[in-house]
């Protein structure tokens, strides 16, 4: 039996700052995870990837993470996204120290 | 101190603009991130989880307070404010903008530094023991030495595509300070029938398959130091592995290969690179010399120093554990502490390094010395002036008396920025600290290194940490594996694994009871932890992990 798809989002970092971003269902890049668009369909995340990666002068290194769907939004299974969503737990640096999340 | 030539100025200058219209470049959408990652890392620029980081290459560890402060600007201007000393005596930032780094790049240079060759399959920056021209143990300064080789190695043709990294190491005394053991190259100076040389160390290193460094020679006299490294470096070139980046680095050709058949192999084209070494590299290395020249070291009465050791029980205990011998008896070596407890190791503020740079400035003779442990060294100070630069470092949280003790961690970045990683090293390095700070146990404890890698790349050198550890991710989990016995010095050994892995919550414990065995298990106060290990081996440490495990077999 095939594996179930477990629900991605595509995340990359942005081509001038460095930080992470999300792609959004309405095709923008976001610096939230909430905003981020949850994938739930194997062929359809692998054509938001193609999608992403199209954008090469804005973003690098797009990938498809795995996420589930929370109150407000995508959110992390791994610890890996889980930092990247937040910033270095040594300094209130990265996006923790931007604003709190999440924001709508 | 090396001064640049107008050649290296000229050169510099040349591949900064390069750099800046290749940055131009990707930004408008003419290179693709595949052709542009190569160029940037070549000059030192990584984009790791949360931030691009620039890794700029302090050549054998020296530096002079004016290059330091720039450092400081760095930090301040185009980071947040602080910058990462790591292990391979470069210095880390962490939050660079793509945009800024050719100005950053062209402000390194303004004092002769760069973040050339930090990266890529090179010949990396050549690092030095620390302690180089200052220490009471060397046979002779290194650095020229490491100059050499930098000047010989840096955009060398033949050099520049190899199989993979390449690192050297370099050492003027038998008590290995550098850890030329763990490196591709290690290099032991040595002087016989007053010829001086070096013993030539191949095929060391970490990672995920660590390795002791063999000798290949005993001794090769300076004059064929250059060709006989060009020949060894080239053998590899050849018939190192390039089918597989995992059994590429040199340690493999000569584990694959045996020492006695690389040996043969490099003593071949040795003979023929040879003659083309006409003694051009020796002149050089004369020229060199004179920039490396000791300073004339001030005279004076060493009183006030020992007025304050015998009165001031904080300067004594700092000079006790900070404090190494210099070759000039009034002169002492002073490595000023990185790792105040509970603070991450390596990081300075733009504050701390305007501070350090002062005070080289005013008491050091201008020098200061970044040491692969993650500290900064001041080596030249006169003792008389010890208890003023005891005083300034207090001001500004530098003067942690721990150098060599367990709070002195070497710890990579790990998850908390590196994109490799596959769990974090930094607070684990926090959290040791000040567990053992709060016990007040760090003194009675003694000589202990623990090291920390995040993933199993080890650049937190853990296979070589008294106490290693090695962060890893077990099905979507930090997971800690400890290794005991690992050693970088002159009698390098690559640590044992003790057993199964502890979870981040469990590792500080753990390393807890280890300490404790160790302080019921040795057999005086003299006999250090490494030696007690070396003498009871694994049994006894293993059962302190796992006391679980002792139950259940009782
Ligand atoms: C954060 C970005 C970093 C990245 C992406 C990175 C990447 C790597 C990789 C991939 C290796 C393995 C090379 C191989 O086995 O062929 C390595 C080795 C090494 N790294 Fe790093 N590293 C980083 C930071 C650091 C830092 C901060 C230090 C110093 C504290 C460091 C010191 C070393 C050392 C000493 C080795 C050599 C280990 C050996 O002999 O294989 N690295 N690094
Ligand atoms: S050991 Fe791994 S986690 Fe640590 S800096 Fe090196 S590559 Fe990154």
């Amino acid at each position: 039996m095939a594996r179930a798809f477990s629900p991605k989002i595509v995340t990359a970092n942005h081509l001038l700052e460095g930080d992470v971003i999300y792609q959004t269902a309405d095709d923008r890049w976001s610096r939230h995870i909430s905003e981020a668009e949850l994938i739930t369909d194997e062929a359809h995340a692998q054509l938001r990837l193609l999608d992403a990666s199209r954008q090469a002068n804005v973003i690098v290194g797009a990938y498809l993470a795995d996420a589930v769907a929370g109150e407000n939004g995508p959110e992390p299974t791994h610890f890996r996204e889980a930092f990247r969503r937040t910033g270095p737990s040594n300094y209130v640096h990265g996006k923790q120290e931007a604003s709190p999340q999440p924001r709508a | 101190m090396y001064r640049y030539s107008e050649f290296d100025t000229a050169f510099l200058a040349e591949r900064n603009a390069q750099f800046r219209a290749q940055v131009e470049r990707r930004i408008d959408g003419s290179l693709t991130e595949d052709e542009f990652k190569p160029l940037r890392l070549m000059n030192g620029l990584y984009l790791q989880l949360h931030a691009y980081m620039l890794r700029v290459a302090i050549p054998y560890g020296t530096v002079n307070s004016a290059q330091m402060r720039q450092l400081a600007l760095l930090a301040e201007k185009w980071d947040k404010g602080y910058g990462h000393f790591t292990t391979r005596q470069n210095i880390q930032y962490n939050w660079p903008k793509l945009n800024d780094v050719p100005d950053m790049l062209d402000a390194l240079a303004e004092v002769g530094m760069h973040a050339i060759q930090t990266s890529g399959n090179t010949i990396r920056n050549v690092t030095a023991d620390h302690f180089a021209g200052a220490a009471a143990d060397e046979v002779a300064d290194p650095r020229p030495y490491a100059e050499l080789l930098r000047q010989w190695s840096t955009d060398h043709p033949e050099f520049q595509f190899m199989p993979r990294k390449f690192k050297i190491a370099i050492t003027g005394s038998e008590n290995d300070r550098a850890v030329i053991k763990a490196h591709d190259i290690g290099l032991q100076l040595i002087e016989r029938d007053s010829v001086l040389g070096a013993k030539v160390i191949v095929g060391g290193g970490l990672g995920r398959t660590p390795m002791i460094g063999k000798t290949l020679n005993e001794f090769i006299a300076f004059d064929d130091l250059l060709a006989y490294l060009e020949a060894t470096v080239s053998v590899w070139n050849q018939i190192g592995r390039r089918d597989n980046k995992y059994k590429a680095r040199i340690k493999i050709t000569v584990h694959e290969h045996g020492i006695d058949d690389i040996r043969a192999r490099v003593e071949e084209r040795y003979a023929q690179v040879r003659p083309q070494f006409k003694g051009v590299d020796m002149a050089l290395l004369e020229e060199i010399k004179t920039h490396f020249a000791l300073p004339a070291f001030r005279e004076g009465s060493v009183a006030a120093f020992e007025g304050a050791y015998t009165n001031d029980p904080v300067f004594r205990s700092w000079v006790d554990t900070n404090i190494a011998p210099h070759k000039n008896a009034d002169h002492a070596i002073v490595t000023i502490s990185i790792k105040k407890h509970g603070n991450t190791p390596g990081d300075a503020t733009a504050e701390q390094m305007r501070v350090m740079a002062d005070l080289a400035q005013e008491f050091g003779y201008d020098e200061l010395r970044i040491s692969h442990e993650q500290n900064v060294i001041l080596p030249h100070v006169h003792k008389s002036d010890l208890p003023a630069i005891h005083a300034r470092l207090k001001e500004h949280e530098l003067a942690t008396a721990n150098i060599g003790l367990i709070s002195d961690i070497i710890a990579c970045p790990g998850m908390d920025y590196c994109a490799l990683a596959t769990a974090r090293s930094i607070p684990v390095a926090e959290t040791i600290a000040t567990r053992f700070d709060e016990l007040k146990l760090e003194h009675d404890i003694g000589h202990l290194k623990i090291k920390i890698s995040g993933c199993i790349n080890a650049c937190g050198h853990h296979h070589v940490g008294h106490i290693g550890i090695l962060g890893l991710d077990r099905a979507g989990v930090e997971n800690y594996q400890i290794t005991l016995g690992g050693d970088g010095s002159e009698n390098a050994s690559i640590g044992e694994r003790a057993g199964p892995g502890f979870s981040y919550d469990e590792i500080v414990p753990a390393v807890e009871r280890l300490v404790y065995a160790y302080l019921d298990l040795r057999d005086s106060k003299d006999e250090t932890f490494l030696q007690t290990y070396r003498r009871l081996g694994l049994a006894p440490f293993k059962a302190a992990l796992y006391p679980e495990a002792q139950a259940d077999a009782a």
